[in-house]
C-alpha cells in the first residue's frame, strides 16, 4: 500500500536515514518510492497502516503518515487519479464524521481558496458530519508550490496529492528538550532536535543501553533516555558532569527535569584511551560528539612531554596522585586518531546489529575534505551532513556486523599517526577553523 | 555508581586489562545509597547477558563491610550472604525523601545463585527478578573508593561518580 510521508523541510539529508532506522527498529519493510531533498513528501510502500502507524510515531522529521488517495500535477488530474485509485476506499468514510485541510508547501492559499478547493472533493459522497476537532478521519490536500511561486508569477502549485490521515510523529517533544528551558547545559550542549534525531538513528529503545564517551552535559543520554534506553556516559572533564558544586544542577537535574531517572544508567569521569569499561559487547548503541578542538578542546591523559612523569611524585611521604585534590595530566590529542579510537571502542563494546554515532566536522572545501574513517567490522549505514558557511559537520552512522561477515583479509586501515604536540599540529580541522579554511590541511 | 555499572568497570591501567585480578574493582570503605526505579523486565532480560555473573557474586560478597563469617564456600548451592539486619549502612541520602523511604532491610543482596538465571527461570520467579532490579540497578555506591586487586590503584567514587582518570606514571 502506497503511503505518503510529510516531513519538515528542515534537516534535509537526515530525514531518510530517521526514516529509515526506525523502520529498522519496528521491523518493518520499507520501500522508497519517490524522496526528494527539496520536497517535503515522500512517497513509500508499507504492509499495512499500523506499519505506517509505528513507522512515524517517534520520528522527529517527520510530521505526519497519509494513505495516498491520489496526487497529479494539476487538479483535474488529481480528480481522475483520485476516481481512479481509490474509489474502492469512499464507502468506507461514508458516514463518519470528518475533515479536509490544505497544506501548501511553498505556496499559500486563503480560506476562501482553500474552501473551493475542498468542495471540488464533492465527488467522494461523504455524507458524515463535518468536525473541525475530533473528526473520525482527516483528509489533506497537499500542494507542492515552485520555490518562490508568487515573485515569478506562478499561480498554479506543480504537484497536488490527497491523503487520508493515518499518524502523527513526535515532533512536538522538540519544545520540551529545548535547550533554552533546560536546567543544565553547557556551550558544547547538542540542540534538542539533533540530539533527539541522532538516538532515533542509532535505535535507542527501551531496554537498551547507551553510552556517550563525551558525554558533557548529558544532551545524548538525555534523548536516548526518552526513546526508553538505559543511558550512561562519561567525560574527562568531571566538572561538566558534577556541574558548579552542591545545590547547583548537574547531569542528573537534567534527568529529574525531564522525569527520566528511570532512564538514567550512570556517569563516570573517564578518558576513552584509556577506558575502565571492560573489553565486552555491553552497549546497543554509542552517540557522541567528540570535542574537536574549536570550543572544547580534546585531550587526553598523559603529559605533552614524553619523557616525564614516568615515577609517581611524593610530597611529604605521600603520592601525590592519592591525594583529593590531585588532577591528572592532560595532553592535546589527534582528533582522527579519536575517531579510530571511537571505531576500535565501539567494535569491542557493541552488540552485534548495534550502533554507533558520532559527529565529525569537515571543510567545506572539498580538498580539505575529512575523509570519513572505516572499520571493517562496522558498516556504515547512513551519513547526513548539517552545513554551515564555511565548514560543516556530519553525523555518521556505522553498524557493527557480526564477526562471521567480517571479510578476512581486509586489515583496518591504519592512519599515519600524527606527530606534534600542540593542538594546530594534532588536528587540521581546529587549524583550518581558525585560519577561516584556507591555508589549511595542505 | 550502581552495581550494574560496577560490573562493566575494570581497571583503566592498560598494563591491568590482562590480568583476572583487575576485574572485579573491590569497593573500600563505601557508603551504599538506594534509589527507587520502576520495575523494567525487558531491560533485566537484555543486561543479564552481558553481566559478568561470578564478578557480580564477589560485588554482592564485598560491598557488605562485615565479613562473611556464614558464607558456605560450596559453588553448586546458593551462596549464602548474611542476613540483612547485618548490613551496615552508614550513610542513607534518600532517608529524608518519603518516596524513597526504605527500610535497611531493602539494602541487604539477595541470595544469588552459583550460576546466572536464564529468561524462562526469571519469568517464572518474581522474586528473583525483584532481587535482581534492586541488586543491579537501586543499589548505589554514593561514596567510597574503588580498588584494583592487580595494581593495587585506588579510584574515588565521589556523590555517586566514580573517577577513573590515571596519574602520568600509569598512562
Amino acid at each position: 500500500m502506497e503511503y505518503m510521508i510529510r516531513f519538515t523541510q528542515v534537516h534535509e539529508t537526515f530525514r531518510l536515514a530517521e526514516i529509515e532506522a526506525l523502520a529498522v527498529l519496528e521491523g518493518i519493510h520499507l520501500e522508497v518510492l519517490s524522496y526528494s531533498p527539496s520536497s517535503p513528501f515522500c512517497f513509500v510502500n508499507l504492509p499495512s497502516e499500523d506499519a505506517a502507524k509505528r513507522l512515524v510515531k517517534r520520528s522527529i522529521l517527520a510530521k505526519a503518515i497519509y494513505e495516498v488517495w491520489g496526487s497529479g500535477s494539476n487538479y483535474l488530474d488529481l480528480h481522475d487519479n483520485v476516481r481512479g485509485l481509490s474509489q474502492h476506499l469512499w464507502p468506507l468514510y461514508k458516514n463518519c464524521s470528518f475533515k479536509f485541510s490544505v497544506d501548501s508547501f511553498q505556496g499559500s492559499r486563503s480560506t476562501t481558496e482553500q474552501r473551493k478547493l475542498i468542495e471540488e472533493f464533492r465527488f467522494l459522497g461523504f455524507d458524515g458530519p463535518i468536525k473541525m476537532k475530533g473528526a473520525e478521519q482527516d483528509f489533506c490536500i497537499s500542494e507542492e508550490w515552485q520555490f518562490d511561486a508568487a515573485a515569478l508569477g506562478v499561480h498554479q502549485p506543480q504537484a497536488v496529492h490527497l491523503g487520508r490521515y493515518i499518524g502523527g510523529s513526535e515532533r512536538e517533544i522538540i519544545g520540551k528538550y529545548d535547550l533554552k528551558k533546560r536546567k543544565y547545559i553547557c556551550t558544547t550542549s547538542m540542540d534538542a532536535e539533533l540530539a533527539l534525531i541522532t538516538a532515533n538513528i542509532t535505535l535507542a529503545a527501551p531496554g537498551k543501553l547507551f553510552y556517550d564517551p563525551f558525554v558533557g552535559s548529558g544532551s545524548f543520554p538525555v534523548a536516548c533516555a526518552h526513546f526508553g534506553a538505559l543511558a550512561f556516559g562519561s567525560d574527562i572533564d568531571g566538572r561538566s558532569i558534577r556541574g558548579k558544586g552542591k545545590g547547583k544542577p548537574d547531569l542528573v537535574a537534567n534527568f529529574v527535569q525531564y522525569g527520566l531517572t528511570n532512564q538514567f544508567g550512570d556517569s563516570f569521569v573517564a578518558d576513552l584511551t584509556n577506558t575502565p569499561l571492560r573489553a565486552a559487547r555491553l552497549f546497543d548503541g554509542i552517540v557522541c560528539d567528540p570535542p574537536y578542538g574549536v570550543r572544547e578542546g580534546l585531550k587526553v591523559l598523559g603529559c605533552r612531554d614524553p619523557t616525564k612523569g614516568k615515577e609517581p611524585i611524593f610530597r611529604d611521604g605521600k603520592a601525590h596522585h592519592t591525594e583529593e585534590g590531585f588532577i591528572p595530566p592532560k595532553k592535546p590529542y589527534s582528533f582522527l586518531a579519536m575517531l579510530d579510537d571511537i571505531l576500535d571502542f565501539a567494535t569491542l563494546s557493541l552488540v552485534d546489529g548495534g550502533r554507533v554515532s558520532f559527529w565529525m566536522p569537515t571543510s567545506n572545501d572539498l580538498d580539505q575534505e575529512i575523509q570519513i574513517p572505516k572499520h571493517p567490522c562496522l558498516q556504515i549505514t547512513s551519513v547526513c551532513t548539517q552545513e554551515f558557511n564555511r565548514w560543516s559537520r556530519r553525523l555518521i552512522t556505522y553498524k557493527r556486523i557480526p564477526d562471521s561477515e567480517v571479510v578476512a583479509g581486509v586489515a583496518r586501515e591504519q592512519r599515519t599517526k600524527e606527530t606534534g604536540v600542540n593542538a594546530d599540529d594534532l588536528n587540521p580541522f581546529r587549524k583550518g577553523y581558525f585560519q577561516g579554511f584556507k591555508a589549511a590541511f595542505r | 555508581m550502581k552495581v550494574l555499572t560496577l560490573n562493566f568497570l575494570t581497571c583503566a591501567v592498560k598494563a591491568c586489562k590482562s590480568s583476572s585480578a583487575s576485574f572485579p574493582l573491590h569497593p573500600k570503605d563505601c557508603e551504599l545509597v538506594s534509589d527507587t526505579i520502576e520495575a523494567n523486565p525487558a531491560l533485566i532480560y537484555n543486561v543479564l547477558p552481558r553481566v559478568d555473573w561470578a564478578a557480580l557474586i564477589t560485588t554482592a560478597s564485598e560491598v557488605n563491610p562485615l565479613p562473611l563469617s556464614s558464607v558456605s564456600p560450596s559453588p553448586s548451592s546458593h551462596l549464602p550472604f548474611p542476613p540483612p539486619n547485618q548490613i551496615q549502612v552508614p550513610h542513607k541520602r534518600m532517608e529524608t525523601d518519603k518516596t524513597n523511604k526504605e527500610s535497611r532491610e531493602q539494602l541487604g543482596f539477595p541470595t544469588l545463585p552459583a550460576q546466572p538465571p536464564t529468561k524462562e527461570e526469571l519469568e517464572a520467579d518474581e522474586k528473583m527478578m525483584g532481587e535482581l532490579h534492586t541488586l543491579l540497578l537501586e543499589t548505589q555506591i554514593s561514596e567510597g573508593m574503588l580498588r584494583c586487586g592487580n595494581c593495587g590503584h585506588e579510584y574515588r567514587v565521589k556523590e555517586g561518580i566514580a573517577n577513573f582518570l590515571l596519574p602520568n606514571h600509569l598512562v
